[in-house]
């Protein structure tokens, strides 16, 4: 599909087709709130290839989604502010960019799916109706090639009787056919980059399974680059080529899946693995990590983890916290004890 | 190491609670104790808002008008004399004298009386019969609801100025019983009206069903866990309430149906002069300056507690 | 009466549709719970599992007696909970109570810590006397791991896992000998679901406590349950101990639903049995005749529509299973 949008893109200052579809590099944003700066991402780095899926893992509140809201621009500012960092779209730099063109790349070229399909889709728009927009949008289609297209994309994501349906409005839907229509939408207009952020996390696990084998399918398809968002540690381990786990805003491990899961090289990550029961182990003891993730307002000095890890000495209490280890060639953690951690498993 | 994951461990001989205070328990609140509730929250806020300062303090010297006239002035305001008839302001007489040659301020010092105890006992009733009501028809549901919410609508259909002149002129009994009772019977479905869509939406909540589940009554469940959220818009609106009483007290006087002389209350004071405002504008202007001032106040702390207690104003 | 300190018998739940506003006119029902059977022991846990729709919330809510069920049997410590009184069934509450999902919401925040853990005791007041029922919240904030200090505090002043501790203790005041665990940890952090988890089996030990725990998470029941119930459109399809449902499983529900769990571990990836189940779950006001499954499943037969099959044994796996052909697929492990 390479309209006359694609060659406008190709007119970008500095692209170079040969680089990464995505490139995050020292993202930092801040959200300046009445009791304080919540710190929310601190220095946020990961690329993701072509073909390739990127998981990011954390719990609620360690900046995953804020990552993710700061690349598609859709961050709520105020109060978030982006202060530092590149967002790298094949080696063009989209925060340079001037905002029309900004807008052109993200709507083109990086897709987001999100948890709650619900809310994402207008209510009061048919899926067909919104489906036909983005093409007569971005596409200059015409009513009837659009409606087609719609149509088409409904059968993609595999909506029984697409022709009928693309005529309901998203109640209609089921919460699983409501996420299929936002992929849907999300791939309408061919992009290079989806970002999926929880898109599971509100189904049932045989609708999970059902979408999850879908985006593989899609993504496979169309070599499309895939930044997962998550916390749920199996679905990582079921779909992810290679993993960034945050903590308090920061990506404190990234490694290749199997590594991560046979050799976690920091203590947050290997505290989480501990901690989640296995669906294929008996009488299996869980080791909680103890306390709670910090306010992003007020996170402790040096390692952000610190207080709860349990390999901490004083040095983990000092500023600044640990750097990017280089564990290996293609893996690093950010911690002073990567050697202990990964050792003693 | 947590303390809970050794649990298993020292489960054994361990007596009950016996594995300490822990974990997240010291995180939690932070250091900084934040506001305990929505309330002091509203509080705080609202004594620092000069609007409410204000219209509050204006109440307070209305409310103490009405509570002790005598504080006030020592006048009696029924101490009349013909010749002394419609003289303009002086310094013994700040207000003047009035048609029939009575001390005017002290007639609207004592003419605050009756406005506000109509206010204060019309909307005392509605608050509590309506928010029964309310209560009752929202959180029991079904043929209760059904009842109630068919009786609302018919006073609801009724207007109110015209459904209060007929009633009164029915009556032709018009005093302040009458008066209030009249306020009361069309203004009380609002209320219950406000309470019952908020019992509705609160009856339903976990917290609710958690109470019962630990086998609370209804009356309990009632008035502990749901007529909590209602207390907010209900002040809120009945503070509104109040403002709106004083000006339809003052309305229906005018208008003939009301308090009648020897009675004294702003209304009389206004429908009597409203002749003369061309010659003697002040017979009309201090009155009605009162009765304005008093029913904006109302208002006016109605829209700041409105905020104060809403959370997304914050 | 029998050593089940729990028993339902025939338990239905239906909820009428109806049509019009004045003259209300049934028009249908939504048949949330279906005849359900369940036995609980002593110091036992008993996961119930389903997904959404399946009736396990319903069913969670009758057991409390948040519900009146439609028709059929509920025996808490002998007693029939569906025949009794409404003041006799207030009172019977007292030995079974409950831990909700959503710590934000199922406490209320105009009350302390102090209030409403403190409420029972107001609601049962014979359980405590008056005077020292403020010390007896205190021990049972330090028993689910707070720092009684706190008794003053509002929950909004703590975090998730510690408000589903003020949760667990609330229903623990009255000294209940069965608790109610719907989707207790599904609301928090994996981090600190295992916390609270592990809080769990510490009580159940000390306190020689009995669970029936309501869970969409197959993995954390399996780690908490003893025994499993498997839920369906308002029927449970399977039920066995931990081992049977998730070594041995015969109902092609639980295995595709057991298969669609992942694991936690990427050489596995590609291992395992993986039942992609298609369609959605069918309206429970219309479910399909006979078996309730058979419009999803693999094996249906002309018998499935026709008959419904029993939740009995049916093969050596030796546990029921609501399934005509019922066999033994292990889809939890690699196959190789």
């Amino acid at each position: 599909m390479s309209t006359d949008v694609n060659v406008k893109l190709d007119a970008l200052p500095g692209l170079d087709p040969n680089a990464l579809p995505l490139e995050v590099k020292n993202l930092q944003v801040e959200f300046r709130t009445r009791n304080g700066i919540a710190h929310a991402v601190n220095g946020v780095s990961f690329d993701v290839r072509a073909g390739e899926t990127r998981a990011i893992l954390g719990e609620s509140g360690c900046g995953k989604s804020v990552t993710a809201q700061a690349i598609m621009g859709i961050l709520d500012s105020p109060p978030g502010f982006i202060t530092g960092g590149e967002i790298l779209y094949r080696g063009v730099d989209l925060l340079k960019l001037p905002e029309a063109q900004r807008r052109k790349v993200r709507a083109n070229r990086i897709a987001m799916i999100f948890q709650d399909a619900l809310s994402a889709l207008n209510p009061v728009f048919t899926v067909g109706f919104q489906l036909a927009e983005l093409f007569r949008k971005h596409r200059g289609m015409s009513r009837q090639d659009a409606k087609a297209r719609a149509v088409e994309l409904l059968d993609l994501v595999k909506i029984p009787a697409a022709k009928q349906r693309v005529n309901d409005y998203p109640h209609q839907f089921s919460g699983g056919m409501r996420q299929r229509v936002m992929i849907a939408m999300a791939l309408a207009l061919d992009p290079e980059v989806l970002i999926a952020d929880e898109p599971t996390t509100a189904l049932d696990v045989t609708v999970q399974a059902q979408i999850m084998a879908l985006l593989a399918e899609l993504q496979q398809e169309r070599n499309m680059a895939l930044v997962l968002i998550t916390h749920d540690m199996g679905v990582v381990a079921d779909v992810a080529d290679r993993i960034s786990v945050m903590y308090a805003g920061r990506v404190i491990e990234e490694a290749g899946v199997n590594d991560i899961y046979a050799s976690p090289a920091h203590p947050y990550t290997k505290g989480l693995l501990e901690s989640i029961p296995r669906l294929d182990l008996k009488g299996q003891e869980l080791s909680a990590i103890k306390g709670l993730p910090p306010a992003l307002t007020n996170i402790p000095p040096g390692c952000a983890f610190n207080p709860r890890c349990r390999y901490a000495q004083d040095v983990c209490r000092q500023n600044p916290g640990p750097p990017l280890y280089q564990v290996t060639p293609s893996r690093t953690s950010a911690c002073h004890f990567w050697r202990e951690v990964k050792g003693d498993e | 190491m947590s303390d809970l994951t050794s649990a298993g461990a020292a489960v054994g001989g361990a007596p009950v609670g016996g594995d300490g205070p822990t974990t997240e328990a010291t995180t939690g609140g932070d250091g900084k104790e934040r506001s305990a509730s929505l309330w002091a929250d509203a509080r705080r806020q609202l004594v620092r808002d000069p609007v409410f300062v204000i219209a509050a303090l204006y109440i307070l010297v209305v409310g103490s008008m009405a509570a002790f006239p005598k504080l006030w002035t020592s006048q009696d305001p029924r101490a009349c004399s013909t010749d002394r008839s419609r003289i303009g302001p002086s310094w013994e007489h700040p207000f003047g004298f009035d048609l029939l040659g009575c001390d005017y301020y002290a007639h609207a010092i004592y003419g605050a009386r009756p406005s506000m105890v109509i206010a204060v006992m019309a909307t005392s009733a509605i608050v509590i019969v309506g928010g029964l009501l309310g209560l009752l028809a929202g959180y029991y549901g079904g043929w209760v609801d059904t009842i109630i919410s068919r009786v609302m609508d018919i006073f609801f259909s009724l207007p109110f100025l015209l459904g209060a002149i007929v009633f009164l002129t029915v009556i032709k009994r018009q005093n302040i019983w009458t008066i209030t009772m009249v306020l009361f019977l069309l203004a009380w479905p609002t209320i219950a009206r406000i309470i019952r869509g908020s019992v509705i939406s609160s009856k339903d909540l976990d917290y609710v069903h958690a109470a019962k589940a630990v086998g609370a009554r209804n009356s309990r469940l009632m008035f502990r866990h749901v007529l909590p959220n209602a207390i907010a818009p209900m002040l809120v609106y009945a503070t509104i309430v109040l403002g709106s009483f004083v000006a339809a007290e003052a309305t229906l006087t005018f208008l003939g149906v009301g308090l009648q002389p020897p009675a004294q209350s702003w209304g009389i004071m206004i429908s009597a002069h409203q002749v003369y405002f061309l010659e003697d504008p002040w017979l009309l202007l201090f009155p009605c300056g009162l009765l304005i001032g008093t029913v904006l106040s109302f208002i006016l702390m109605g829209d700041a507690l409105r905020d104060a207690l809403d959370p997304k104003f914050r | 009466m029998s050593d089940y300190v729990l028993e339902t018998r025939d338990l239905v739940k239906h909820f009428p549709l109806t049509q019009g506003i004045v003259f209300k006119k049934q028009i249908g029902a939504v048949r949330a719970v279906d005849g359900v059977n369940l036995q609980l022991r002593r110091g036992e846990t008993l996961g119930v599992v389903g997904e959404s729709g399946c009736g396990k919330s319903t069913l969670a809510r009758m057991l409390v007696g948040l519900e009146t069920p439609t028709s059929g049997d509920l025996f808490v410590q002998g007693r029939n909970m569906a025949k009794v009184g409404a003041e006799e069934r207030r009172r019977g509450r007292r030995n079974i109570q409950l831990v909700m999902q959503d710590p934000y919401t199922s406490l209320n925040p105009r009350m302390t810590v102090g209030d409403i853990i403190g409420e029972p005791f107001e609601v049962h007041p014979d359980v405590v006397p008056k005077g020292q029922r403020r010390r007896k919240v205190q021990e049972l904030l330090e028993l689910v791991g707070l720092n009684p200090e706190h008794i003053n505090r509002y929950p909004h002043q703590f975090s998730g896992g510690q408000r589903q501790r003020i949760g667990i203790a609330r229903a623990l005041a009255l000294n209940p000998e069965i608790i109610l665990c719907d989707e207790p940890v599904s609301a928090l952090d994996v981090s600190i679901q295992a916390q609270v988890i592990n809080l769990l089996e510490k009580l159940q030990n000390e306190l020689g406590l009995s669970y029936i725990f309501i869970a969409h998470d197959l993995s954390v029941v399996r780690h908490i349950a003893d025994r499993v119930a498997v839920m369906y459109l308002g029927k449970i399809v399977e039920i066995g101990t931990e081992d049977e449902i998730y070594e041995t499983p015969t109902h092609p529900y639980t295995q595709a639903l057991l298969s669609a769990v992942p694991v936690p571990d990427p050489t596995l990836r590609g291992q395992r049995d993986q039942i992609v189940l298609t369609g959605d779950v069918p309206s429970p006001a219309n479910p399909p005749s006979g078996c309730r499954f058979r419009t999803r499943c693999w094996k249906a037969q002309d018998i499935c529509a026709e008959q419904e099959p029993l939740l009995e044994v049916r093969d050596k796996s030796g546990h029921p299973s609501a399934c005509h052909f019922a066999e033994v697929r292990d889809v939890v492990h690699a196959t190789e």
